[in-house]
């Protein structure tokens, strides 16, 4: 046999070869956009001010000042020059990081254009696309648990909200704890509801999610309007204050970003740790992801299908609870009507962007936090570009993903499939 | 000492089906057992109760001389029983380690899976057994020969005692089917018991210590290699003598009907499926295409009968430049297709017989006037396709879904060869069915060929390319590796074409090969 392997000619690939011409156009494209809309448009001899201090913190850290123009070619230069080594040569297995790094220099590029002249804290920027960057993992992390054992999961939404104002009701009533505790059951329950209908009866796991979605809106609302709005003291929590890791939080610039957050941030980050470690190196996961991948052969070993779909979509659904929470808990300090936004399909997005790995997810939550608060801000700095182009730039790019120009993802093979055990 | 497994008169009924009728079945120690039948005889069912993946309903399993209850396939693992499912039971995303631990995982404290310890112990098994496989490949990396060691290299791991392997060298090239075997006397020797299924008779009388046949969910019969004989063994399985030569005339080539030149197909995952190949096929004669599936064949047969766009080359049909070519209009010129798919891509399931017989043709005088379908016509034809195509049909309206599967085929063999042809293009044409419906088949495409149409003829079954073409190309890893004329070509010499080895023997005929490929 292994003289026969010796002798199999390597198959060209198609894809790959035009995918790298693709990406080699889209690095010299980002480097040709900075040229022709940052650079020609600033003046010679303006000045970008970064602030590298939250606001709020005590720390004292120096400003990043330097002169706009040079940093603006400069990064133009570096992109064509990535732009090209692509074209002719190709990057192979490294593209996607490097796909990274050139968006990465495109964003600060981006940053130094609007800040020319002016000052823009980067510290507060990045700190808020972290807070930004919450519900919005925790979203993909839920649709990750379920996806990765096979069923789809678009009710991520709809589990959200309600999570949010039980969380809200109860945390007003019982104090913050339960309410966090009953905004994670509600996400569970709710998930109880879509494995019944899409693993036991095998209904389209779309429509299930949707039934749910509509559902949570209706109720939230009608609840919202008929209860808390006249009684005051049932939509009053408060949030959870923040924690200040000893020790780490004392890092100069890094510190006040990442390590001064209320328990969402520390409970997301945890949990991300967790998850990629338990898909990827333990049992559970193993079974998990074979379940996902292909039931028939896990039933075939006495891995129980069904029980371990119910399992992975009731923690999901718990996962989104406790971004659920966060809306009411760990931000707000109170529950509105469909406050969650679109936050639950955004971290559907998330997960694919990701390629339904946890720390690509998270990744991906970065950059939608990032690009959901950067439209905020800008509107505010008075900037040329309308912020609603900002807010669209993630999902065109997902878009783009999706149309596998950027190399199609791995979904579980068996995603949204029902299981169907023969011969009972 | 007791048998290793007895199953004692087993019953399983399936709505309507009586898919097994009182079987008994014995398996000794060390033995190789063939279970031989047509689709559909019950071989399949009768080892998914006995794996725990049907519940029969009377009967009784004895393991060892111990009457065992095997519900569910976790209880067939523990009584030692293994399976190697036709369609493997893999993750491809999944390296072979983590494949085969798989639900006998080794772990460390808290459910930490321990690589090292389980691939630790897939060496020794690979290396005990002769079963070369690397612990740390990805499965969608390893040939289909790879994949089927890695599935008993599944079964050893959980110390399984009895195996069963179902349909193994259905996607093995002949030599891949040969290491097999030696497999299977390695695992005999070292006290392993196998249930060997298949409907191939040859590899029976090979291999197998003994054989029982199975014919419509009863045991009709158990005889020994040494007892036994190919005809033999095919009347058993299907009831009727069988008359395994096909009489064929000499062709007698004509013009150049399909001519493909340089042709590069990109597949579904846009991999180059096909690489810049080229051949011609004339007027009365078949082209057999050989190879192991997954070859690039689809990928051909779909861009000659204008389903796929090809990325590079041209495909010429008589004469005309068909490669952008509508499939209507390919059909029009004088193309017959009969898909390897039957009920995806060849009927409509839900539509009677009789408008799945003029899915070509409904839209044309006389079956359509203007907007309006004939539907009376239509049946009257039908009625005499089916008589003349021997269609077993309770009636032409019947949906074609609910026909059996050689019946399926006869439908579409019946649309597709009832016009006047220039080109046949038959993929995998016998897949599946029983030897009656193959026979007929088989006669009706080389009576088209006698009737002066090209055939391209594409099946990994090697005896079908063999008794049927006139030259043979072999097909490897998207490249047509030999074209060689049928008449004195060796199973042995295609079967190493097959894998890629394009043996010396085979530039024993260089005149002949010259002519088939001066375009190339």
């Amino acid at each position: 046999m292994s003289s026969q392997s010796t002798t199999i000619p390597t198959v060209a690939s198609y894809g790959t070869a035009r995918r790298r011409t693709t990406m080699g156009i889209v690095f010299l494209a980002l480097a040709g956009v900075i040229w022709y809309f940052f650079s020609r448009t600033t003046q010679a001899g303006m000045i970008t001010t970064f602030t590298l201090n939250p606001g709020g913190s005590q720390a004292n850290f120096p400003d990043l000042v330097f002169g706009t123009l040079p940093i603006l070619n400069v990064l133009a230069s570096v992109c064509a020059l990535i732009g090209a080594f692509q074209l002719v040569r190709g990057f192979g297995k490294r593209t996607n990081a490097v796909l990274g790094l050139v968006a990465a220099l495109f964003i600060f590029a981006f940053l130094s254009w609007v800040a020319s002249g002016a000052s823009l804290n980067l510290a507060g920027l990045l700190r808020a696309t972290l807070i930004r960057a919450i519900p919005i993992t925790l979203g993909a992390l839920s649709g990750i648990l379920c996806e990765r054992a096979g069923v789809v999961n678009i009710a991520i939404e709809g589990m959200m909200l309600t999570s949010a104002m039980l969380a809200a009701i109860f945390g007003s009533l019982y104090g913050l704890w339960v309410g966090l505790f009953s905004g994670v059951i509600a996400g569970g329950l709710l998930a109880l509801v879509h494995a019944i209908l899409s693993i036991k009866y095998k209904t389209d796991q779309i429509v299930s999610g949707t039934v749910i979605n509509i559902f949570s809106i209706g109720i939230t609302s009608f609840i919202s309007a008929k209860y808390l709005a006249s009684s005051r003291h049932l939509n009053n929590p408060g949030i959870f204050s923040d924690i200040q890791i000893p020790g780490l939080v004392d890092i100069p610039f890094i510190g006040p970003i990442a390590f001064s957050h209320n328990i969402f941030f520390f409970g997301m980050v945890i949990l991300l740790a967790l998850l990629h470690f338990g898909l990827f190196f333990t049992r559970w996961g193993l079974r998990l992801r074979s379940v996902g991948e292909h039931p028939k052969a896990a039933d075939t070993l006495g891995i129980n299908v069904f029980r371990t779909r119910y399992m992975a979509v009731i923690l999901g659904g718990m996962m989104a609870g406790f971004g659920g929470a966060y809306f009411t808990l760990g931000s707000v300090g109170r529950f509105d009507e469909v406050m969650t936004a679109g936050r639950g399909f955004i971290g559907l997005a998330a997960m694919i962007f990701g390629n339904w790995n946890p720390f690509g997810a998270f990744g991906a939550g970065l950059l939608f936090g990032f690009a959901d608060m950067l439209a905020a801000r800008l509107a505010i700095l008075g900037v040329r570009v309308p912020s609603e182009f900002l807010l669209m730039a993630p999902y065109v790019a997902t878009m783009i993903i999706l149309a596998g120009v950027v190399g199609r993802g791995q979904m579980p093979a068996a995603d949204g499939q029902p299981y169907e055990k023969e011969g009972h | 000492m007791p048998p290793v497994l007895e199953l004692r008169n087993i019953t399983k009924r399936f709505p309507g089906v009586l898919a097994n009728d009182r079987i008994d079945l014995t398996l000794n120690r060390g033995e190789i057992h063939a279970l031989l039948g047509e689709n559909g005889a019950g071989k399949s069912t009768l080892m998914n109760i006995l794996y725990g993946l049907y519940q029969p309903d009377e009967g009784e399993i004895f393991i060892n001389g111990e009457q065992a209850r095997i519900n569910s396939p976790t209880d067939a693992i523990h009584a030692g029983v293994g399976m190697v499912h036709q369609h493997f039971m893999l993750i491809p995303v999944f390296t072979v380690t983590e494949n085969v631990m798989l639900g006998s995982e080794s772990i460390k404290v808290g459910g930490v899976l321990d690589r090292k310890t389980a691939a630790e112990r897939i060496r020794e098994i690979s290396s005990a057994y002769g079963l070369a496989v690397n612990p740390d490949d990805y499965v969608r990396d390893l040939p289909v020969g790879g994949q089927q060691r890695v599935e008993i290299i599944k079964l050893l791991y959980r110390e399984a005692d009895i195996l069963i392997l179902d349909e193994p060298t259905a996607v093995l090239t002949p030599q891949e089917a040969d290491e097999l075997f030696k497999i299977m006397h390695s695992l005999t020797e070292r006290g392993k018991s196998i249930i060997f299924i298949t409907h191939k008779l040859r590899e029976v009388l090979d291999i197998a210590d003994r054989i029982t046949v199975i014919r419509r969910g009863q045991v009709v019969g158990s005889t020994t290699p040494k007892q036994a004989d190919q005809n033999k063994l095919a009347s058993m399985m299907v009831g009727r003598e069988v008359d395994l030569k096909l009489e064929k005339k000499a062709a007698k080539p004509g013009a150049v009907v399909l001519e493909v030149e340089n042709l590069k197909i990109a597949d579904d995952r846009n991999q180059i499926a096909v690489d810049g190949i080229s051949f011609q096929v004339h007027a009365g004669e078949v082209l057999g295409v050989a190879g192991v599936q997954g070859n690039g064949q689809t990928e051909l047969v779909e861009a000659v009968t204008g389903l796929r766009n090809a990325l590079e080359g041209h495909i010429h049909l008589l004469g005309e430049d068909t490669t952008q070519a509508s499939p209507r209009h390919i059909t029009e010129l004088g193309t017959a297709h009969i898909p390897e798919d039957r009920q995806r891509d060849g009927l409509v399931l839900n539509f009677p017989v009789a408008d799945n017989l003029v899915l070509n043709t409904y839209y044309k005088q006389p079956y359509s006037q203007g907007l309006i379908m004939q539907h009376e016509l239509i049946a009257e034809t039908a009625k005499t396709r089916v008589e003349n195509f021997d269609i077993r049909t309770p009636s032409v309206e019947t949906s074609a879904g609910s026909l059996s599967g050689g019946n399926q085929q006869k439908v579409i063999v019946a649309r597709e060869l009832s016009r006047p042809l220039k080109l046949v293009v038959a993929s995998q044409p016998t897949r599946g069915l029983d030897v009656g419906s193959i026979e007929y088949i088989h006669g009706r495409l080389v009576a088209s060929r006698d009737e002066g149409a090209a055939v391209l003829l594409v099946s990994s079954e090697l005896d079908e390319i063999m008794q049927l073409s006139d030259r043979i190309a072999v097909m490897y890893r998207g490249k047509i590796v030999d074209v060689l004329p049928a008449k004195g070509a060796s199973k042995e010499q295609i079967g190493l074409l097959m894998a890629g080895l394009s043996g010396q023997k085979t530039l024993k005929n260089p005149a002949k090969r010259g002519k088939s490929r001066k375009d190339a």
